[in-house]
């Protein structure tokens, strides 16, 4: 049976390891290579990287290298990624899966050519959500720009034009450990059919059974439990085993 | 010597890391010489059929290949999209044709995906053959997959392990010196590189 996916979110601003709260106060945590080591000796079921000064500075191809000598699960990184041709290059060095966001909001059909060059399944469509008034709105840039869509609808059209993940990232949740925002995860889930990764905001082992049972997230990602507690990926499994639900224990 | 083929589909780089972590003797490359002194070769694959028959086509291997395989028995992996290439056919989008070394064409998941979402995403288990070779010695035969699209063989006999997700379909192949596995061995942990490693340690008959 299908494993849910429990999948820590490494937050990468000037080739350090970073955490935000609500996308903002970036804190220096250490090392990105340190903290991949630890997550693959916990044998953890994927690993993403959000570089969110990969607009500014470049792909850090250097950063994939070292990774992917250490680690044998799958990849997906983000941030920056505008062209087929970046795509083409961070899968050749080692990326599994590619997670787009603002180029996928400036240039929709950007999300059709590379699911269409590279398949769907390598094509994870990144979603970053505010509440504002009574909708779920996009925003881009790192969640300064409002974008006025609903979240909803963008993921809708984001799977019809061939993304083959959601990630959805509530930017109010981010880094406050108060649990995921289960209401936006199922709505969109129940929106889409193709899986959809939940982030933002988990604090303990119950946060991630109701983004699950609830929520109807196919895998949940997560960053400051991870980087602030003494939880560990296995911790989860665990809980989420007891709870009944399909996991890689 | 292994040779991992490079036709630009993919993530080349992780299936050489797993094999260097293994201690092979591994190249990349397309060139006709380098298959044809290898022991091993290497068929990944990320992307559409169609892409990646194109690719073959276009690079010159799909005549090197079949005259490596089929006709000096070279022991061959195919990975993923890899695995799927093997088919006479495929209908991802549109109809393309295939290696044809396995009868039989790929096609996308038939379920309910309300219940199964598609691409078929994340670690799922596998029930291998007990004859299957590649499985020896390995537990939990969980793996990962990433795939819309799987190969559905006329011959059952070359089906050496089977997953189930809305629907059965064959996990991996094997038919004498031809293996095919939809999963990738590369990002599936320890049990990942046990079967990578259980395909560099046979040796041609």
């Amino acid at each position: 049976m299908l494993k849910t996916r429990i999948i820590p979110c490494l937050t990468i601003k000037d080739l350090r390891l970073v955490k935000s709260v609500q996308f903002g106060e970036h804190r220096n945590i250490g090392s990105y290579i340190a903290a991949a080591r630890v997550f693959n000796a916990r044998d953890v079921d994927e690993l993403i990287f959000l570089d969110i000064d990969g607009r500014r500075t470049g792909l850090k191809f250097k950063l994939l290298e070292e990774v992917t000598k250490e680690c044998f699960m799958p990849l997906t990184l983000g941030g920056g990624v505008n062209t087929i041709e970046d795509m083409r290059l961070l899968l050749k060095t080692g990326a599994d899966k590619i997670a787009i966001n603002t180029a996928a909001i400036e240039n929709p059909e950007f999300i059709s050519e590379s699911a269409s060059i590279f398949g769907s399944q390598c094509v994870v469509v990144s979603i970053d959500v505010r509440r504002v008034n009574d909708m779920f709105e996009v925003f881009g840039h790192n969640g300064v720009a409002a974008t006025g869509r609903s979240a909803l609808h963008w993921a809708k059209e984001a799977e019809k034009r061939g993304a083959g993940e959601i990630f959805l990232t509530s930017i109010d949740h981010d880094g406050m450990m108060n649990g995921y925002d289960v209401e936006l995860i199922r709505e969109v889930s129940r929106a889409v059919r193709i899986p959809v990764i939940a982030c933002g905001g988990a604090g303990n082992l119950d946060d991630f059974v109701s983004v699950i049972k609830e929520g109807g997230a196919s895998a949940s990602a997560a960053a400051s439990i991870f980087q602030y507690t003494q939880v560990t990926p296995q911790n989860i499994r665990q809980h989420l085993a007891d709870a009944g639900i399909e996991t890689r224990v | 010597m292994i040779t991992i083929v490079d036709y630009g589909m993919g993530n080349i780089g992780s299936v050489k890391n797993a094999l260097l972590h293994l201690g092979a003797d591994v190249l990349i490359s397309n060139s006709a010489k380098d298959i044809e002194e290898s022991s091993h070769i290497i068929l990944p694959g990320v992307g559409s059929f169609g892409d990646g028959m194109k690719k073959l086509e276009e690079l010159g291997l799909v005549k090197v290949l079949k005259e490596a395989v089929l006709g000096r028995g070279k022991l061959f992996l195919g990975i993923c999209l890899g695995m799927q290439l093997l088919a006479e056919s495929g209908e991802e989008g549109g109809l393309h044709k295939g290696l044809g070394w396995l009868k039989g064409k790929v096609r996308k998941f038939q379920v309910n995906e309300e219940v199964f979402r598609v691409p078929h995403i994340g670690w799922d288990d596998v029930r291998p053959d007990s004859q299957a070779v590649l499985f020896s010695g390995i537990s939990p035969t969980t793996f990962y997959f990433v795939h819309s699209f799987f190969l559905v063989p006329e011959e059952k006999d070359v089906i050496a392990a089977i997953c189930d997700y809305g629907e059965e379909f064959p996990a991996a192949i094997q038919k004498k010196n031809i293996f095919g596995v939809q999963f990738h061995p590369e990002k599936s942990q320890k049990s990942g590189l046990k079967l990578i490693k259980n395909f560099i340690q046979l040796s041609e008959k």
